[in-house]
């Protein structure tokens, strides 16, 4: 291993850093990235600062830090998990999606509105990111089931029942927005996915899920590397395979529901991150799911800012990302096809 | 002394297919053994087996001192590499860092590889004739040169038994006799033991000490291939006609078929 990887790491990181300062300042009050520093570094010492507008301040940390914050820890989240989501079902196509999280994540979000929508009284704020996460997590446990023959988890039977299993949740989603009728709006606008009004709870909730499974996939990851070589083979080379494969992929889908439970669906962050940096910086997993939190936080945060501060008026961020994201899949996929 | 593997009652299935009923088999060291068979007779699955990559539905697989279910996958990286039958990549490694996995289990998580470590890799690429293709990305080599990139990974792991699945289907000729040349020399020299599942009987008549023959399930023979070698078994097991079974100048049996 040489230097290089790692001066890209730490260029990655400069940049999100960056990157969130100058997002700070941006949006109908313009803060300049100077007064975002001064703010932040007066506020972490407990002081008032000073020579800067009153408002600002809680334009920064009460509007705009939570909401940024939340979009970086999601955007990282989901292309770490993407990229171990890759490594395992040892295949470049499949994303945090793949095994129908985000399905179920919608099944269950789209329940908390319809009861809600019929009066039963449960907070929105507090029953959709639940149930979503609920929903993403039993879709989980029916495609493990589904799958699981004798201990071994194959990648085919994998993505063949999270197939299976979406399409059901999809018909059950549809039937939902049936009976939903004029109020049907509210659940299509949540599966656009949105950071419209998160706050510092949202922040936690997705940190204290995203660092630890960030740690525990890195911790695996030369294992992954190994498991390049095949199940059959990584076993014969010490990796317990069955075990790692099971323990990783229930890691990557919490990263991902909880990612899908504050934020709603947010799809290609997972596909084209790890993508493109394995394309710049080689397959290797020790470089690559850290570079792929930098770069996902980055991408999605980037990503926000445009739709927050630069458009006319807000459009969901699952649709730019996608708007991106689809181009970006044909190309890749063409790129392969002419490989061959 | 111990034998190295002792198979006992071993019966196997998959699901309510049987592969093996009450399979005994004992396997010295530093022997080079040829399992042979027709399609299907099980030689993958013994393989499996003996790797503990497949546990056995009754009965005992023992290797050195205790059963092999006993064993982590991290004791058994290092003292056994397995050569698969089919081996395909998707992701852009090079042939040096595949062939470097082969050392994996003996650097420690968090290290990096040691001089010992890249040496190892050096003489493995060496020795299977790769060294030229050091910095490809695997995914664009041919069959054979995939086949050797996996040979030499597997001796770059530096164990006492090699395992090999039908390891040299892909090569030509000239790469075919010149990595069973190496391994034959490293059974008499370092008292290597390979398990070999060989398609191409007259090369495990040319390079084998000992044969072992899979039949429905049962191992019909496990004796030195001159003992092994006749029109009788041939017949039986492989169904073919042979014209003459002759002698090599180093007395190995070669085998004449009739077409």
């Amino acid at each position: 291993m040489t230097a290089r990887p790692f001066v890209i790491l730490l260029l990655l990181f400069l940049l999100l850093i960056a990157a969130i300062i100058a997002a700070t300042g941006m949006g109908f009050l313009s803060i300049s990235p100077g007064e975002v520093i001064a703010i932040l570094y007066s506020k972490l010492q407990g002081q008032i600062p000073e020579g800067i507008n009153p408002t600002y301040p809680f334009v920064v940390m009460e509007v705009r830090l939570p909401r940024i914050l939340t979009a970086a820890l999601v955007g990282g989240g989901l292309a770490v998990a993407g990229a171990v989501f890759q490594a395992i079902l040892l295949n470049p196509l499949a994303d945090p999606y793949t095994l129908g999280i985000s399905s179920g994540a919608a099944f269950g979000a789209s329940l908390a509105i319809i009861l809600s929508i019929f009066g039963i009284a449960i907070p929105a704020w507090f029953s959709i990111p639940t149930f979503a996460f609920f929903g993403a997590m039993a879709t989980l446990i029916g495609v493990f089931s589904l799958a699981s023959t004798d201990n071994r988890l194959s990648s085919n039977s994998l993505i063949l029942s999270g197939v299976i299993i979406a399409s059901i949740l999809s018909a059950g989603i549809g039937f939902i927005k049936y009976l939903a009728d004029e109020q049907v709006s509210i659940i299509i606008f949540w599966l656009m996915g949105s950071f419209v009004g998160r706050s510092w709870g949202d922040v936690i909730t997705t940190l204290v899920v995203i660092i630890p499974g960030l740690l525990f996939m890195l911790f695996h990851a030369r294992d992954l590397n190994i498991m390049a070589l095949g199940e059959r083979t990584a076993d014969t080379l010490g990796v317990e395979t069955a075990r790692v494969k099971k323990q990783l992929l229930v890691c990557a889908s919490l990263v991902t529901a909880v990612a899908v439970s504050v934020s709603g669906i947010i799809g290609f962050v997972g596909l084209i991150i790890p993508h493109l940096l394995r394309m710049i910086l080689g397959p290797d997993n020790r470089i690559l799911l850290p570079a792929c939190f930098l770069g996902g936080a980055i991408l999605l945060l980037g990503a926000d800012t445009i739709t927050r501060a630069w458009l006319p008026s807000e459009i969901p961020i699952g649709v730019l990302t996608s708007l991106i994201g689809g181009p970006f899949f044909c190309y890749i996929f063409r790129k392969k096809q002419l490989a061959k | 002394m111990q034998s190295l593997f002792n198979i006992q009652n071993l019966s196997f299935a998959y699901g309510k297919n049987s592969v093996f009923t009450d399979l005994q088999l004992e396997l010295e060291r530093g022997t080079f053994y040829g399992l042979i068979g027709a399609n299907g007779s099980g030689k993958s699955t013994l393989l499996e087996l003996l790797t503990g990559g497949l546990s056995a539905t009754s009965g005992t697989v023992r290797f050195m001192d205790k059963e092999i279910r006993h064993y982590s996958k991290q004791e058994l990286a290092s003292s056994m590499a397995l050569v698969p039958q089919h081996f395909s990549m998707d992701f852009e490694y090079s042939v040096r860092d595949v062939v470097l996995m082969g050392r994996h289990p003996h650097i420690p998580r968090f290290s990096a590889p040691s001089a010992k470590d890249y040496k190892k890799v050096d003489n493995a690429m060496r020795t299977m004739d790769i060294m030229h293709l050091a910095s490809r990305i695997v995914s664009a080599l041919s069959g054979g040169e995939l086949q050797r990139v996996v040979m030499a990974r597997a001796l770059a792991q530096d164990t006492k038994v090699l395992i090999l699945d039908e390891a040299t289907s892909n090569l030509d000729i000239n790469h075919t006799i010149g990595i069973l040349r190496v391994i034959r020399k490293m059974v008499d020299t370092v008292r290597l033991t390979v398990i070999a599942a060989i398609h191409d009987l007259n090369l495990a008549a040319a390079f084998c000490d000992n044969c072992l023959v899979l039949q429905d399930g049962q191992i019909v023979a496990n004796a030195d291939v001159n003992t092994v070698f006749t029109k009788e078994m041939l017949q039986n097991v492989f169904s073919v006609d042979v014209e003459r079974i002759y002698q090599t100048n180093q007395n190995r049996p070669q085998i004449q078929f009739k077409y």
